[in-house]
């Protein structure tokens, strides 16, 4: 039997999806002798595979980077999922969208910093004027709400992913759950 | 002897159901456990038809009608669930989860929540709509409670209850379209102004618009069931 290629990504989120993933604890036994995890920063892999069957998307859209990484998971995935509410919603990074990424740069590299106060340019990717949830910049087959989803959401549908259908997610998550 | 009481009988989503002639077609519905979702609407206040969200179908009317002021009349057919409904009624709640800024997450009502709780029921899971991120103000003025503009939906419970139940009229709506906003007085600090801190309008407020600081953490239900109980004691009943 081929395992499914399972990809978890973190983008701009604050990892508490994949922790909870993780909180699945000893039930994450029995569904990973169904897949194979072949990108998240849960493992060691660099380079995002040349096809991904299903893709969990941590984080919302907040830089160029971020933007960047988005546009090529998607064309190297074949279903693709929002996972929990800054992916979903844009949630807590986008809370800086009604005052812009200055003020938040100026608050972080200058306001809070003694020593030489500088904003970087060189290495960090460039803020996005707005942050922006992943399904405005590419297509999202599911989309799984919740800050964050609980392990027993990420049980149920997992279960279902891998046997081949789509959950009913309503009926188990919602915004801010 | 009683007064003779005017019957009407209709069907909603094919049950007979009969009603006093002075009733609507939401609280019928409700009484015969057929479920309608509602923002606005709250047992014991009047109804202003502002949310839209309990539009329902009649047959031989190309129109929607809201169900909380929809009379019923004898004979009407009521469709309360179709995909239109529901396409209509999902768009709503995108369109009010958009409008603001609507942080669940982070939200003192997370969890007691009728938007987030109605956004569930109607199966909605994300907003096709761009977030509309604007910026707005809170107001926590008031000694007791906390007005933030980023939560509010303008269902205008606040305001009638204020008027209704606490006769106060503290609470209004000012601006127009995307601008309205609900104020105190004739826009003063909260705080200042001629507020009764009854605390009703928090009680009633199916959001996070309006809340209890004096709350410690995080966890803030509303408790809304006092206004029919309120009325009904002021009318000797």
């Amino acid at each position: 039997m081929n395992k499914i290629k399972l990809a978890t990504v973190w983008l701009d989120g604050c990892s508490g999806c994949h922790m909870s993933f993780l909180d699945m604890d000893e039930r994450l036994l029995e569904l990973s002798s169904q897949f194979n995890l072949v990108y998240s920063p849960l493992v060691d892999f660099k380079d995002y595979p040349e096809m991904v069957d299903v893709a969990l998307v941590e984080g919302a859209i907040s830089s160029v980077e971020d933007e960047h990484k988005i546009q090529h998971i998607r064309k190297h995935t074949t279903l693709l999922v929002a996972m929990g509410d800054c992916a979903v919603t844009g949630n807590v990074p986008a809370m800086r969208n009604p005052f812009g990424p200055l003020p938040i740069l100026e608050r972080a590299y200058h306001e809070n910093v003694s020593a030489q106060p500088q904003t970087p340019s060189v290495i960090v990717p460039a803020l996005l004027e707005k942050v922006r949830p992943v399904h405005e910049f590419v297509s999202v087959d599911l989309y799984l709400p919740g800050c964050p989803p609980a392990a027993d959401t990420f049980f149920t549908v997992i279960t279902e992913l891998l046997a081949g259908r789509i959950p009913d997610v309503a009926s188990l998550t919602r915004f801010g759950a | 002897m009683s007064p003779a009481v005017d019957v009407k009988t209709l069907v909603i989503d094919g049950i007979d159901v009969s009603a006093r002639a002075d009733q609507t077609v939401l609280e019928v519905a409700r009484e015969n456990n057929i479920f309608i979702p509602t923002l606005c609407h709250l047992d014991g206040l009047s109804d202003v038809g502002a949310c839209r969200l309990c539009l329902v179908e009649v047959k031989n009317s190309p129109k929607l009608f809201p169900a909380c002021v929809l009379k019923v009349e004898e004979g009407m057919e009521v469709t309360t669930k179709s995909d239109r409904l529901l396409h209509y009624r999902q768009t709503i709640l995108e369109l009010l989860f958009a409008e603001r800024n609507h942080v669940c997450s982070v939200c003192v009502t997370n969890n007691h929540c009728e938007l987030q709780a109605t956004a569930q029921s109607q199966g909605l899971t994300h907003v096709r709509l761009p977030y509309r991120s604007p910026r707005l103000g809170v107001d926590a003025s008031n000694e007791r409670f906390v007005a933030d503009q980023n939560r509010c939906i303008l269902c205008t419970r606040c305001v009638r209850v204020c008027d209704e139940i606490e006769g106060a009229h503290v609470w209004d709506v000012m601006g127009r379209g995307i601008d309205s906003m609900v104020i105190t007085d004739l826009m003063q600090p909260w705080g200042e102004s001629s507020c009764t801190r009854c605390g009703k309008c928090v009680n009633v407020c199916p959001t996070g618009a309006l809340f209890d600081k004096t709350k410690v953490g995080s966890d803030h239900p509303k408790y809304p069931d006092f206004v029919p109980y309120l009325n009904m004691m002021r009318e000797g009943r």
